[in-house]
């Protein structure tokens, strides 16, 4: 590079420009230009095609007024706030076993967190197996003697939910462990020689005292696992396609159908501006806690 | 291999079999069996004929061995009109994966690099959105990254969407947030003076990174490349959006194959088929170890 006596402002670190391309780009056209283009065109009665002709909020009107919408949002309520108590509540127990200085912890925690590297796919199709009526859990049931044994979550309307939750929290809770043992692992050993000193209770310590030092592994976890929960997709259409009948729809194959399938994209694009609005609802008092607060403090 | 290299400091406590031990373990135990079961279950139904299936239960191991639904998932299983098994998806998926990992790592690798070296006006912004670009449901820019896809291929006249080339650049975008971080966050806490002495013996941009960066970072290279591959592996949302039939990825093969509504179900060549597609991550996972777990614990790792 031939040397300049005044470089322009925008030539300085020319190269480290360039680099970025990509990642500008991405940030401008993927996650901000597409965002904003779905949420604009949530406004308009766009089908098979996009255009823009505004309808105002016909769209939303219509969404919420459509059962299958309003099932999906209520399903997605029921595992959420399940999953997230489960999920924080497993994981952190799990975690507080495994750090009792045990032996072959190793191996537990493998064990625990294998299915996390298998997909929802595959989750889905072995716990679709493994709840079959006629070979799974409830035959074997019946086999030991309980003839009138029911248990065929898949193909019940009511507890269909509790099915995917089965297999979602088999998937996900070694996560949740892996960052909860990190967290307790965090805590100053002389916490536990003082409490030790003190005569406290080893489920008392972790109850009352490592618990609320873990704040931020908690929200933390609680992000991870709710990001997660509002785009919950494959695990639905392998195990149970959404159904029997509407009962396990969610939000998210409610977009997938209207954009791809019904060929009723202004649908589509307003159900996902909701599922987008539910994200901001869990994120920004977050952000406003972790990041803002921090100011100040 | 018993016991964690990070594990709990102190000394072992003392007696091994008192009660509060022994509960210790059992609970241990039970829920370690119940996370182990399904892959118990798909190995023991995949190695099961369809007779055995039909008269016993899911954990029953099997009396007669049989490779049969290995064979037939792999080779001859029906999707459609095609009839050449999970073979055709594995190799999409390969095919899918190979570009994916090496491109998506290059391009955030570089990204890290520029963000914890080289910042300029509006690096941080660019960076704070893609952070929270990460967060947006996926379902909100699928269908305007198809136009995205399609114009570009026009303007460039070549097919875009609908091709591997496609679905590459599209798992390139959504590693980008979380790969970006990762490799952001460890070349901030590689020795500052290393920087500043290449940079004053007159090495520039690439220069440092090819020579310095690149060669001391390789254990956060292997990291990326095991969230990577588990991460692209496992996907089915973008595979079956951004592609076709013909070259869908291996888990939207397997789905179709096992969901399919025609014919009657082999339950035996449907798990087989389930845990072939598994192999890949399981293998890495099993393998990988710690490696595995800072990548996803990556995300949590605040910058």
């Amino acid at each position: 590079m031939p040397p300049q006596n005044r470089p322009s402002r925008l030539l300085r670190n020319l190269n480290a420009k360039i680099a970025s391309i990509p990642m500008i780009a991405t940030v401008l056209v993927i996650f901000l230009g597409c965002t904003l283009w779905t949420v604009v065109h949530s406004f308009t009665d766009s089908k098979l095609l996009p255009r823009l002709n505004w309808v105002g909020l016909d769209q939303y009107t219509r969404l919420w007024g459509t059962n299958r919408w309003i099932v999906s949002i209520e399903n997605l309520a029921v595992y959420g706030t399940l999953s997230m108590l489960f999920s924080l509540t497993i994981g952190f127990v799990l975690a507080a076993l495994l750090d009792r200085k045990i032996r072959f912890e190793s191996a537990f925690r493998s064990i625990f967190l294998y299915p996390f590297a298998l997909s929802f796919i595959v989750t889905g199709l072995v716990w679709q197996w493994i709840l079959n009526p006629e070979f799974g859990v409830q035959k074997i049931v019946r086999d030991m003697g309980f003839a009138d044994f029911v248990f065929d979550p898949l193909y019940s309307e009511d507890y269909v939910i509790y099915g995917l939750l089965i297999a979602g929290l088999w998937q996900g809770t070694g996560l949740v462990m892996c960052l909860m043992l990190a967290g307790i692992r965090g805590i100053d050993e002389d916490i536990w020689k003082a409490s030790r000193v003190e005569g406290i209770p080893v489920w008392k310590t972790y109850l009352m005292i490592v618990i609320p030092m873990m704040r931020p592994v908690f929200v933390t976890a609680m992000v991870i696992i709710g990001a997660g929960i509002v785009k919950v997709y494959d695990l639905v259409v392998a195990q149970t396609s959404g159904g029997p009948g509407v009962a396990s729809q969610m939000p998210a194959l409610y977009v997938m159908d209207k954009m791809f399938k019904d060929q009723n994209l202004a649908q589509g694009f307003a159900a996902s501006t909701m599922m987008l609005v539910t994200v901001a609802v869990i994120l920004i008092p977050w952000a406003y806690i972790e990041f803002g607060g921090r100011k100040r403090g | 291999m018993d016991s964690a290299t990070s594990g709990p400091y102190g000394a072992k406590p003392k007696r091994r079999l008192s009660p509060a031990n022994i509960m210790l373990y059992s609970t241990l135990i039970i829920v370690a069996i119940y996370y182990a079961l399904p892959l118990y279950v798909m190995i023991v139904t995949s190695l099961k004929g369809m007779p055995e299936i039909r008269m016993g239960n899911v954990f029953a191991p099997p009396l007669e061995i049989t490779f049969q639904p290995w064979v037939k998932a792999w080779s001859t299983a029906c999707t459609g009109i095609n009839c050449d098994g999970l073979s055709r998806g594995f190799w999409n998926s390969v095919r899918i994966l190979i570009p994916s990992v090496i491109l998506s790592i290059a391009i955030a690798s570089v990204n890290g690099y520029a963000l914890s070296n080289w910042r300029f006006k509006g690096s941080e912004a660019f960076f704070g959105v893609l952070m929270v670009g990460a967060f947006i449901p996926y379902q909100v820019m699928l269908y305007p990254i198809v136009l995205v896809l399609k114009n570009i291929g026009d303007f460039f006249g070549f097919q875009l969407y609908g091709t591997l080339g496609g679905l590459v650049i599209v798992h390139t975008i959504f590693g980008m947030p979380i790969l970006t971080l990762l490799f952001r966050n460890y070349f901030a806490s590689l020795p500052e003076e290393l920087f500043k002495a290449a940079r004053v013996d007159g090495a520039g941009f690439w220069g440092i990174f090819l020579r310095i960066m690149v060669p001391m970072s390789l254990p956060i290279f292997v990291v990326a490349i095991i969230l990577q591959v588990t991460g692209i592996w496992n996907d089915f949302l973008f595979g079956v959006i951004y592609t076709k039939p013909e070259i869908y990825p291996m888990t939207v093969q397997l789905n179709n194959i096992v969901n399919s509504v025609q014919g009657i179900k082999e339950y035996n060549v449907n798990m087989a088929a389930t845990l072939l597609t598994g192999l890949v991550p399981l293998v890495i996972y099993f393998f990988s170890g710690k490696l595995f777990v800072r990548g996803i614990s990556a995300g949590a790792v605040k910058g």
